[in-house]
């Protein structure tokens, strides 16, 4: 396999391991105004994802990083062009994380509030604008001769990437809700299945109408093979979470957001960002890469390294698989 | 001001606020290790009051370090994309490599030891703010030797319209990236000491807690006299490597204009510093030759001779830094720190024995110590990015071709503002935590209880 495809195919792959894994915290931070009625019922749900929030941020940084190694004509067009989402984005993820470490620092009740919120819209902005750059990236954008996006930001909240926009939010909250149901006891459990099982019935419509417009846009069997088994197991997950088998259910909704990510990917390839002025003017797996010689490289490190990254997360998911209750949450 | 002078703005803000925070985590969590350390090998409960009062403190600081980071890793894209498409097949790889390196292991092993308290055998407990820590150095040796290429390009070749790789060895072995990682991890750990220094000193002027805060005073105190040393000798390493390869720098650093052998180094000077009149100023003999070269007769050369000659080279052009922010900006870095080493001498020195000083002076000194190293950062900083200017990759690529075309002046203004509103209210929540933190005092350990049932005891 040429090289190229190979970094396609592994930044596919960490923005897969992104959305799979802050997926469910952001879901989990946006549920907190729903699922935490008291403080220490929100305490109780954010300590859920308290051990790994940060190390599943990472991912997004190193699938910027790997785009910047692997494809840095990539890197350049869609960090510049997408200068007010990630902004946004950025603005977003700063008051979120800080939000976790400081909320409960201090005692007034104005202060967690505060904090509070900057944890719901810092996980739902995030939730929702990245759905809307991958639907634009897959829509095409305008893309001139020298590689420079030249559409403006208004340009980028058009119906289908708000679409799916709505789509990665409708995702993203429901995995969180499973989430909470499979790391919680006592009455969070229960509520947090039950909340699973009403925005599935938002999920499943929004997430089906993303695919099926997209399916019309870029007919490509392969891609199709795929939204098609997200589609599946995420109609499976409605069931298991109706029969209480959370960690089943779990790992339903993380492959229905693998599986997503892998068809928008394996309907963009080779293109790694169309150009809707001239399909010349296109950023391919060829033109916006780097040389062979650091991408053999960068194969090399990601080769050594990955799998001790996967060790040691895996590792801590271990340490902190049981399941928390109100009563493990001091007064 | 266009976007460039907006992002250059932004990148400057946001990257000397960025690394407010980050010599604080490396020196801190070091720190924090080693007084964990101290606490398993010797069960003394000074020892585990101590890593929790500075654990905490370096969480607090670690949370702002890790969001600020997110800004840097974006804004080469953003802001700098005619940049990174001239240097992304060099300059990315050592970013990457950080990112799955470093900041897995600095994250993944810090939630482990937040919340590892009672999850964890103790040993391994400990392991775990040990990696971590190993993860913020290995972080910032990749991020060096991305910036040390900027400052002079090696293992590249020009291929169409863009620098390509050859070597990553060379990369990552660059003679400057060598005294540079030394140089910044000796000041991070000169920071550190001189925030234990200057907190111990707070609540020991109080007669607070001496049992913790005595020894807590007195490491720091250590740390900053022996990581100053090494500040020292490594900056001295650090003079030679860039007389040689930027030696514009070095001239502007003393704004030095004509060529001259057994140069004097100024330590103060009132004038104009275009060269046309100096009005007074105090000065080492030979002290700049021997900085620069090695030997105290050495021959440095000027702006002016410089200047000449890279247009020559480079065509032409301005080749000469902003040299007031240059030449000062290095005597601030060196004089803070030197500062910084006074007052810990000075503190140790009375504090021997059970010793306690009575003047009010001193004690206020030792609590001001904090900023000092501090600002001695962000002049070092401010020195190295500013004397390179006008190049982003020296002899290479020029600032005023970096930025990004397709950001307009309004996108680059709301992103400067945005953010430079939202980091100063950022520091003052920062600031109020670490001072309530800070003068809460060391803990008191609650004894252990068997309960299956208890509540964690750390969580958020
Ligand atoms: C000498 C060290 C050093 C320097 C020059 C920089 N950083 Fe930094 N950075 C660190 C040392 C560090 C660290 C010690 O690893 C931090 C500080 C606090 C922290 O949490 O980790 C960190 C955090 C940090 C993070 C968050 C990591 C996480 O989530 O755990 C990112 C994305 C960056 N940095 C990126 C950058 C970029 C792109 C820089 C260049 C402009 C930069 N840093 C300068
Ligand atoms: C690997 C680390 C770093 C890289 C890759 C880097 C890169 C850059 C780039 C691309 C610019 C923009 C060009 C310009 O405006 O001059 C710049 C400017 C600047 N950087 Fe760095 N930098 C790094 C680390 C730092 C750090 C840690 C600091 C300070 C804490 C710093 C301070 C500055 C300042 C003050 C400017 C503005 C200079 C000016 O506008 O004239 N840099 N740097
Ligand atoms: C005698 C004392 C010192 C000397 C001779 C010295 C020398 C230098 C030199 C020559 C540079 C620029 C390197 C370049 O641009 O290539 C530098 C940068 C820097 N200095 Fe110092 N320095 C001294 C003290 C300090 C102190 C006390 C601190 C902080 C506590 C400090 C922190 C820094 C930092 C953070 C940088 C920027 C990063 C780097 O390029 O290494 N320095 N120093």
């Amino acid at each position: 396999m040429e090289l190229t495809t190979v970094w396609f195919i592994l930044i596919g792959v960490l923005w897969a391991g992104y959305f799979l894994l802050e997926g469910f915290d952001f879901g989990v931070g946006i549920l907190l105004p729903v699922l935490g009625r008291d403080d220490r019922s929100r305490r109780l749900a954010i300590n859920t994802i308290g051990p790994v929030w940060d190390a599943n941020e990472v991912w997004v940084l190193v699938a910027g990083g790997a785009t910047f190694a692997a494809f840095p004509e990539w890197y350049a067009t869609l960090f510049s062009g997408f200068f007010l989402p990630l902004l946004l984005i950025l603005v977003a993820l700063i008051v979120r994380g800080l939000a976790f470490e400081y909320r409960g620092k201090r005692p007034s009740a104005a202060w967690k509030r505060g904090w509070d919120l900057a944890i719901f819209w810092g996980s739902l902005i995030p939730a929702i604008l990245w759905g809307v750059a991958f639907a634009n990236i897959l829509r095409g954008v305008p893309i001139d001769s020298s590689h420079e996006y030249v559409g403006g930001f208004v340009n980028l909240l058009n119906p289908y990437a708000l679409l799916g926009g709505l789509t990665t939010l409708a995702l993203f909250t429901l995995h969180g809700a499973v989430f909470l149901a499979l790391k919680t006891d006592g009455p969070m459990r229960t509520e947090a299945g039950r909340l699973a099982e009403r925005l599935s019935l938002v999920a499943v419509p929004v997430a089906a109408a993303f695919l099926i417009w997209t399916g019309i846009d870029n007919l490509d069997g392969f891609g199709i093979a795929l939204s098609v088994s997200a589609a599946l197991t995420l109609v499976g997950s409605v069931v298991l979470t109706r029969a209480r088998r959370e960690g089943w259910a779990f790992a339903s909704t993380g492959a229905t957001i693998v599986l997503a990510v892998a068809a928008l990917f394996v309907t963009l390839f080779p293109d790694v960002m169309p150009s809707t002025i001239d399909g010349a003017y296109s950023l391919t797996v060829t033109n916006a890469s780097s040389t062979p010689y650091t991408l053999t490289v960068m194969t090399w490190v990601a080769a050594a390294f990955t799998p001790i990254v996967l060790l040691y997360q895996g590792w801590t998911y271990w340490v902190f698989r049981k399941r928390l209750k109100l009563s493990d949450i001091p007064g | 001001m266009d976007a460039l002078d907006l992002s250059r703005w932004q990148f400057g803000i946001t990257t000397v606020y960025h690394f407010i925070f980050v010599p604080i985590t490396i020196g801190l969590s070091a720190l924090v290790a080693g007084l964990q350390t101290a606490w398993v090998r010797t069960g003394k409960e000074t020892y585990l009051r101590a890593t929790r009062f500075w654990g905490k403190l370096f969480l607090i600081n670690f949370a702002i370090g890790v969001v600020t980071g997110i800004v840097q890793e974006f804004q080469f894209g953003m802001n700098w994309s005619a940049y990174s498409r001239f240097v992304g097949d060099i300059f990315g790889a050592p970013l990457a490599i950080e990112g799955l390196l470093a900041f897995f292991l600095e994250s993944t092993f810090l939630g482990l030891w937040i919340f590892g308290w009672d999850r964890l055998p103790k040993r391994v407990h400990l392991a775990t703010i040990w990696i971590a820590s190993i993860g913020t150095m290995m972080s910032a040796y990749f991020i060096l030797a991305a910036n040390s290429w900027m400052q002079h390009p090696v293992g590249w070749t020009m291929g169409d319209g863009r620098a390509e790789l050859t070597s990553i060895g060379a990369v990552l072995t660059n003679s400057t990236t060598l005294v540079t990682f030394p140089h910044t991890i000796t000041a991070c750990f000169l920071t550190a000491g001189a925030l234990l220094l200057a907190v111990s000193a707070w609540h020991l002027r109080r007669g607070n807690q001496d049992d913790v805060f005595r020894p807590s005073l007195r490491l720091g105190a250590w740390v900053v006299l022996i990581a100053g040393l090494g500040v020292l000798i490594t900056g001295d390493l650090q003079a030679r490597v860039m007389t040689e390869q930027q030696p514009m720098k070095m001239a502007a650093a003393e704004a030095l204009y004509e060529n001259t052998s057994s140069a004097s180094f100024s330590i103060f000077t009132v004038g104009s510093l275009d060269g046309s009149e100096e009005l007074y100023s105090v000065r080492i003999p030979s002290l700049l030759s021997f900085m620069a070269t090695g030997s105290p007769s050495g021959e440095v050369e000027g702006i002016n001779d410089l200047q000449a000659s890279y247009q020559q080279e480079y065509g032409e052009g301005d080749y000469v830094p902003n040299v007031p922010v240059t030449y000062w900006s290095f005597r601030l870095m060196i004089g803070f720190g030197a500062l910084a080493m006074v007052i810990a001498a000075a503190a140790l020195w009375f504090t021997r024995g059970t010793r306690s000083p009575r003047s009010r002076w001193l004690w206020i000194a030792a609590v001001g110590t904090v900023a000092m190293p501090l600002l001695s950062n962000s002049f070092g900083w401010i020195f190295t990015e500013m004397g390179r200017q006008p190049w982003t990759v020296f002899g290479l690529f020029k600032t005023a071709e970096s930025g990004s075309p397709s950001v307009s002046t309004g996108e680059a203004a709301t992103g400067l503002i945005v953010l430079t509103v939202l980091y100063g209210i950022l520091a003052v929540i920062e600031i109020g935590l670490f001072l309530k933190y800070a003068s809460a005092g060391a803990p008191v350990i609650a004894p252990e209880t068997d309960e299956a049932d208890k509540p964690l005891a750390f969580a958020y």
